[in-house]
């Protein structure tokens, strides 16, 4: 009676080949922001993580060094490149934010920011012949630098925080930190955390978004260890025969990739070998989705588009729908 | 010589010694008698004198045992221009000055300032070996939001052999924490002024003996290591304060900066503070006549400005000694190594070489020109009144009346009684010791 053998190979695992095949020629894209005081090692940190040259430090003797009165956003792209796999990688850099005298609001440039990139995507979505992949310059990941005082967060960063933990998929670190030691590390860490959770502010893996288990049990472990402390350079030491990336001063050479040092390797682990995608999913399915739901309730859509475009404390304007390029 | 207007202008007699008569001097023994050291000048008007003086002096030979009596003598010193000079013995003065303030105690006020979380209290307990900061509670960042920038005053009294030293430490936490910082060096500001007021009011009543110096003598400025230089609020509040207080710049937990950038980091300091016109404090030149090592430890000193600071109370094992520092992963960082932190320059330079010199900026600079500025103040607003100006300049506040002179002088006699008991009682504890 043979013939029908049900049991055989299908080969649907191959669907995944094909996937990655598509997805490569089509290329990654992933947007991060930084977000700090001046000085704190944000540009030095972008160029370890992604071991090039995509952040212009502003200690560099080229660079006008100028305290901006306001905060504006500058954006880099870089296309790099590993293994075949291409990544459009897109550095917000927020220079000024933080370093007046009166930091009132200074971060409604910054939200304006990442509400104008959902408003984008937005228009583009609801156009009648779209594109077949919409340009996503929507901010995947905000990484808010702390400086290293050792004692609690400050007034700024609670403000800050509170007002994007809603918007965007907040990764705190603490820049810096050579100048703790480990026992002040873990203090000062856990004061964060129970000052976060004080004030209501969720970071990212956020406990909700947890879809499974094995979800749960991972993000745990990393909730446990946020914020990350964090040492970054790009200059190499020898270190018993080997290169290392580190920074020599007279008592010692810290490195940056050894888990005994510095957590740097768990953020870069973090933010490109694990939750890459992750983020851009959260950033897709949840940010982005309550700011749909928000505004298509706001505003008395009309077939063609919408009206208006709302900013953060509901002024509006008139928003012309233009065609992406 | 002609002696035309020849008057004796001054007489000094410098008396060294006072002998009774050697009655019991051996026969035959000569003694010298000197009198009368006369020092005057000729009163010449027209021309200036030949020689700036000319003296007398009686040298008398007595021989003693003829007369038998008993004569004081007066062991005169001589003086005169070219001859050598005998010993007196004022010499001696600045150790009668060194056993009355060693007596008296010194007293000395440290402000520190800065954003918190910069390693100020540290860097105090380390500079004076203290724990100032025993029961410190800090806010939690809702706490935070609504801080104002306070004072506090912490005092010690630290003794080292003999010396006593009052030392108080002016804290001001809140600085620069809030999200709005304008102006807040206003209430350090307005503190400082308050210390000077306080100090001019006692310093023109009528009971000086016991005036109570509050007058800040020094600020410490923490900048923090992360940025690049100077922020617009380390500069707004360095140049509020550079005209009341002597201002020492210092780049707080140096311990994350590598060689290089602590240099960097120092040359831009230095830059922008002399470009917006600060006036930190400025170390004294030194004298000519020094030697070199000296020279050249104030030019070392100079250059290192601003100083580069680790603190740190504990103790950790560094190279099989102990020493006070900070233990990572990757090292050990020791507070007194002169390589690893500018911590010992600022302590031999705080406490040890120019604590005084801060001390008489203070009285002779900042507070100087306080007061001038009050005095100008209150002499114009009495023109705009119309009346006469006075020589003694008239205070905007009551001088306390005769009531209170009274209840202070009271309080000064019971204050003297209850010193001579503890006297007593300690003499009578140090007797029952031995």
């Amino acid at each position: 009676m043979g013939g029908r053998d049900l049991f055989g190979y299908v080969g649907i695992e191959a669907v995944l080949d094909q996937m990655r095949r598509k997805t490569m020629k089509a290329g990654f894209e992933f947007n991060i922001m930084v977000v700090g005081q001046s000085g704190l090692g944000k540009s030095t940190l972008v160029n370890t993580l992604f071991k090039s040259k995509v952040s212009r430090k502003s200690c560099t003797p080229s660079y006008e060094e100028k305290i901006s009165r306001t905060v504006h956003l500058k954006s880099v792209s870089h296309i790099i490149e590993e293994k075949g796999v291409k990544m459009r990688l897109t550095v917000i850099d927020t220079p000024g934010f933080g370093d007046q005298i009166n930091n009132e609001n200074c971060w409604d440039p910054i939200v304006k920011y990442i509400n104008e990139q959902y408003e984008k995507y937005l228009t583009e979505e609801l156009h009648i012949t779209r594109k077949r992949r919409i340009p996503d310059t929507r901010v995947h990941c905000c990484v808010y630098f702390l400086p290293a005082t050792g004692h609690r967060l400050r007034p700024i960063d609670v403000e800050f925080m509170k007002r994007l933990g809603k918007i965007v998929s907040i990764v705190p670190v603490i820049a810096k930190a050579d100048t703790l030691t480990m026992d002040e590390r873990l203090d000062f860490k856990q004061r964060i955390r129970q000052d976060l959770q004080a004030s209501g502010i969720r970071v990212y893996p956020q406990k909700e978004y947890d879809e499974d288990v094995e979800d749960r049990i991972r993000n745990d472990k990393i909730r446990e260890n946020i914020p990350f402390a964090v040492v970054g350079t790009d200059k190499e030491h020898q270190v018993n025969g080997n290169k290392v990336l580190g920074r020599k001063t007279k008592w010692g050479i810290i490195e940056v990739e050894n888990v005994a040092h510095c957590e740097f390797a768990n953020l870069r682990d973090l933010l490109v070998r694990s939750h890459l995608q992750d983020l851009k999913d959260v950033t897709h399915y949840i940010h982005y989705e309550t700011y749909r739901v928000r505004r298509l309730n706001e505003s008395n859509a009309s077939v063609s588009g919408l009206s208006a475009l709302p900013l953060e404390n509901g002024i509006t304007e008139k928003y012309e729908a233009q065609s992406q390029l | 010589m002609r002696s035309s207007g020849r008057q004796i202008r001054s007489l000094s007699l410098r008396v060294s010694g006072f002998h009774r008569a050697a009655q019991q001097r051996p026969v035959g023994r000569p003694v010298r008698l000197f009198m009368a050291v006369v020092e005057h000048s000729r009163f010449a008007s027209q021309a200036p004198p030949r020689c700036s003086g000319s003296f007398f002096f009686f040298t008398v030979t007595v021989n003693l045992w003829r007369h038998r009596s008993r004569l004081p003598f007066f062991f005169i010193s001589q003086t005169r221009q070219g001859d050598d000079k005998q010993y007196v013995g004022f010499a001696t003065l600045p150790n009668q000055v060194h056993r009355k303030s060693v007596k008296k105690g010194f007293d000395f006020t440290l402000m520190v300032a800065g954003e918190s979380g910069l390693g100020k209290s540290t860097l105090v307990n380390s500079l004076f070996l203290t724990d100032l900061y025993k029961d410190r509670k800090l806010l939690n960042a809702e706490e935070r939001i609504s801080q104002t920038v306070e004072i506090t005053k912490h005092t010690v009294d630290i003794e080292e052999k003999g010396v006593k030293l009052k030392l108080t430490i002016v804290d001001t936490p809140g600085f620069g924490d809030a999200v709005n910082n304008n102006e807040c060096w206003k209430p350090i500001t307005d503190y400082i002024d308050q210390q000077f007021e306080q100090y001019f009011r006692d310093e023109s009543g009528l009971n000086r003996k016991n005036i109570l110096d509050n007058r800040v003598h020094c600020c410490l400025y923490f900048i923090p290591p992360f940025g690049h230089g100077l922020r617009p609020v380390d500069v707004e509040f360095m140049k509020a304060l550079h005209e009341r207080v002597n201002i020492i710049a210092l780049i707080a937990k140096a311990d994350c900066l590598t060689p290089n950038e602590t240099k960097k980091l120092k040359d831009r300091v230095r830059d922008e503070i002399e470009r917006f016109g600060i006036k930190v404090y400025q170390f004294p030149e030194c004298d000519s006549d020094e030697d070199e090592e000296f020279k050249q430890m104030d030019k070392e000193l100079k250059e290192c400005t601003p100083f580069a600071v680790i603190g740190s109370n504990t103790v950790v094992e560094a190279r099989g000694q102990r020493v006070r520092g900070r233990l990572y992963p990757w090292g050990i960082v020791e507070v007194e190594n002169q390589s690893h932190c500018d911590f010992v320059k600022l302590r031999n330079m705080l406490i040890r070489s120019h604590m005084h010199d801060l001390k008489d900026v203070t009285c002779d600079v900042h507070y100087e020109n306080y007061r001038a500025h009050c005095i100008q103040q209150m002499t114009s607003k009495l023109a705009q009144d119309n009346r006469m100006d006075s020589s003694i300049p008239i205070l905007p506040l009551p001088t306390p009346d005769a009531e209170t002179e009274r209840l202070i002088k009271m309080k000064d006699e019971e204050l003297k009684r209850m010193q001579e008991m503890l006297e007593k009682m300690q003499q009578q504890m140090h007797e029952k010791d031995q």
